[in-house]
């Protein structure tokens, strides 16, 4: 096992962010919809509006840095090995088994991961960002009176924003679990913040090759 | 670690100062000061009319004022003579009727219903003298009633029962030498008590408003700004904007915020956008009626009740009428909150005559046309006045009963006390057939409320409408609004995928634990 910088500084910072401001934007969103208040309506929209636009710009950056880096590449869905990933959840993760697929720098995703985040990416961010934007500007037609671009009223924008925001908590109910599923349950979460993670010794040969960044010489001692 | 932080909490102070800096600062706009500049100067009356001459003899009759004043306002009359406040009636056209001439001679309320029969006591709130029948002339010049607008001597009054004529024994003189500009108390004494009482009618009109504080009324407040009635109803050759769609139907000369106010007078742009769907009055005026109640519900079917042969009156706590022998019952309410509806400045009538549709239903007597989908439409707050009034349930139209006579025996209701009598004597008046049956109908009526504006600290806040429970637009429900609709299905549907997840996650996490222990103590 050695400690390999899997994390780039761009990648987590982006992660963290991301998740600080869907979370938000969960809360916010939820207060917005009725579902308790907390913050307050006029708060809670213009709070929003800001995490919103926030997320956007982000959302930017990320996929310049993606396409410049090529870790686009990374999301690309397979369907090999899926049998082999799923077994692992359902019955090889009880019995200390081995992953099944494994980690490296240019393959950082399970089969299952890749479905889901590119879902994510392909699906519902998109759904989210565009019924987002109609939800705030949607008046815009009738304001500068261009009546053929009307839109007659707010429900199918906000049923597809709604339904999105559904799937987002339950994605982040599962993948919080799924931080724990790691070679120790730490590992991932720790990964995520520092960039650096054990992997076995064969991939980081494989890696050896690539002109890749390892970082163990720059690190004082263990990451623990 | 570090530097994640630094980062975490670099984005977070930025996301902080955003929320302060896009917060709303209260400002008083350029705009602002200069209206609250221009309406602090004082208004001075343009002549001084104690000097003219012609002021000067003593006048018999309030129609030789008239004339008088005419020898100088040479062309006014014919001005005077084009207003609703003359005519009792204004044309318009009505979806489906055509070219309408609507007014009191042909409209029907659900409060005293109509003038017809009446004129002799409702010409107090005519700018006329001697309106006591159907039969007046509206082209008699001498007979307009300048005064009842023009008086700033205070002392000018109509009597009762008189017909449109003034009290005997004023001081006619010194009335004609103290003429003006309409005050506040020359527009209430008949605005604020239509109906036949203070604030029967509108509910956002009534004697409070001849002085209210800020409090009632912000523009209107003698401790704020001290606006007139005239310096919002703007008036060209006596022709005034606004109008009550009690008896108007069309979107024009309509007295709105904008002639002061621009369209866009928010700090805050999204408040700003809420105009293209919601009007001014919808969220700051919060509640009317608010220093005396307004008459919410009137029903007739109780009236001619008599106590040892005599009519009698019942008055609730604060003073107001529960129940008159002439009138029936009726309930009061202070402090109301609004109803609300779409409106897009027309409206349509029920006239005199007119079949009712469906007499099991309320009858609405003045329909106010608007949705969400007709763009010209924006959400007003509105008085709903519910009545119950007489109708013939075989010929399916409203009654229009003989209400008043000076005395007994000529069959008005507030005399004899008989429908039957009433009905029949009033149909044939009105020239409307009448079976010998009736029975009583509930009605409708729309009264849009303008007026009793409040600061804008008091005006709605978004929780007010945006909400599930208790949302002031809870009545308005063909347009999806964010916090109060919700689509079942999706809300549904998306709570049961978070339940699912979270009880997967749980019964996995604790099996993976079962396991783990299982595993270590086998090593062990």
């Amino acid at each position: 096992m050695r400690k390999v910088y899997i994390y780039k500084g761009f990648e987590r910072f982006w992660h963290w962010t991301q998740s600080f401001l869907i979370i938000f934007l969960g809360v916010t969103g939820f207060e917005i919809h009725g579902s308790f208040s907390f913050f307050g309506y006029e708060n809670a929209v213009n709070y929003h509006s800001i995490a919103a636009i926030l997320f956007i710009i982000l959302i930017i950056f990320a996929i310049f840095w993606h396409f410049t880096t090529g870790e686009w590449k990374q999301y690309i869905p397979t369907f090999e090995n899926i049998k082999g990933q799923l077994n692992y959840y359902v019955f090889g993760i009880f019995k200390n088994a081995p992953h099944p697929t494994k980690k490296t720098v240019l393959s950082k995703l399970n089969p299952l991961q890749r479905l889901t985040y590119f879902g994510l990416k392909i699906l519902v961010i998109p759904v989210m960002v565009l019924s987002g934007l109609l939800y705030m500007f949607y008046r815009y037609p009738q304001k500068y009176n261009m009546s053929a671009l009307n839109i007659d009223g707010l429900e199918t924008i906000a049923v597809f924003h709604t339904a999105g925001a559904f799937l987002l908590v339950a994605f982040l109910v599962a993948h919080l679990y799924l931080i724990t599923t790691g070679n120790k349950p730490t590992t991932n979460l720790k990964a995520m913040i520092t960039g650096f993670e054990d992997l076995e010794e064969e991939e980081v040969k494989i890696e050896k090759e690539e002109p890749i960044k390892i970082e163990e010489e720059k690190l004082p001692g263990t990451v623990n | 670690m570090k530097k994640i932080f630094l980062i975490l909490i670099i984005s977070a102070i930025a996301i902080l100062s955003a929320v302060v800096w896009l917060k709303d600062k209260s400002v008083t706009t350029p705009h602002l000061a200069k209206l609250k500049e221009k309406y602090s100067k004082e208004y001075k009356v343009a002549s001084d009319h104690s000097q003219y001459p012609a002021l000067q003899k003593n006048f018999g009759t309030p129609q030789e004022v008239t004339e008088t004043c005419l020898t100088c306002h040479n062309q006014r009359h014919i001005e005077v003579m084009n207003s609703s406040h003359w005519n009792w009636e204004r044309p318009g056209y009505i979806q489906g009727k055509g070219i309408v001439y609507l007014g009191k001679k042909n409209a029907v309320n659900n409060y005293c219903i109509g003038v017809e029969g009446s004129e002799q006591s409702c010409a107090k709130c005519h700018i006329g003298f001697g309106m006591t029948d159907e039969l007046f002339s509206f082209t008699d010049a001498k007979n307009i009633d300048c005064m009842v607008c023009h008086d700033n001597s205070g002392t000018y009054t109509k009597g009762s029962e008189l017909a449109g004529y003034p009290t005997p024994a004023l001081n006619l003189n010194e009335i004609a030498q103290h003429i003006g500009r309409p005050s506040r108390e020359n527009c209430g004494v008949c605005h604020f008590f239509g109906g036949g009482g203070n604030n029967v009618k509108h509910g956002d009109l009534e004697k409070s408003m001849f002085a209210p504080t800020t409090e009632i009324d912000i523009h209107m407040g003698i401790d704020g700004p001290n606006l007139v009635c005239v310096d919002c109803h703007l008036t060209e050759n006596h022709q005034m904007l606004g109008k009550v769609y009690s008896l108007a139907s069309m979107n024009m000369d309509r007295s709105e915020c904008e002639q002061c106010h621009t369209s866009n007078p928010h700090p805050k742009e999204i408040l700003n956008e809420h105009t293209l769907k919601v009007a001014c009055q919808t969220c700051h005026i919060p509640i009317y009626a608010k220093e005396n109640a307004t008459k919410m519900m009137w029903d007739w079917s109780t009236a001619g009740k008599l106590k040892d042969g005599q009519p009698y009156v019942e008055h609730d706590s604060l003073g107001n009428d529960t129940y008159m022998s002439i009138k029936g019952s009726f309930k009061w309410e202070k402090n109301v909150v609004p109803d609300y509806i779409w409106f897009n400045g027309t409206a349509d009538h029920y006239l005199l005559g007119d079949k009712i549709a469906d007499s099991t239903q309320p009858l609405v007597l003045n329909q106010l046309n608007g949705s969400y989908k007709d763009s010209r439409s924006k959400i007003i707050p509105v008085k709903i006045h519910t009545g119950k009034q007489i109708f013939d349930p075989v010929n399916e139209i409203l009654i229009q009963p003989k209400l008043f006579a000076k005395v007994r025996g000529e069959g008005a209701f507030w005399k004899d006390f008989d429908w039957n009598r009433a009905a029949e004597i009033g149909m044939k008046d009105a020239g409307l057939p009448y079976s010998g049956k009736y029975d009583f109908i509930e009605t409708k009526m729309y009264w849009p409320v303008n007026h009793q504006v409040s600061k804008k600290s008091e005006a709605l806040a978004c929780i007010d409408c945006h909400t599930r429970d208790n949302s002031r637009l809870a009545g308005l429900d063909d347009f999806y609004m964010p916090g109060r609709d919700y689509n079942p299905l999706v809300d549904n549907l998306g709570l049961i995928l978070i339940v699912l997840t979270f009880i997967g996650v749980v019964s996995h996490g604790g099996v993976r634990i079962y396991y783990a222990q299982k595993i270590k103590k086998g090593e062990k």
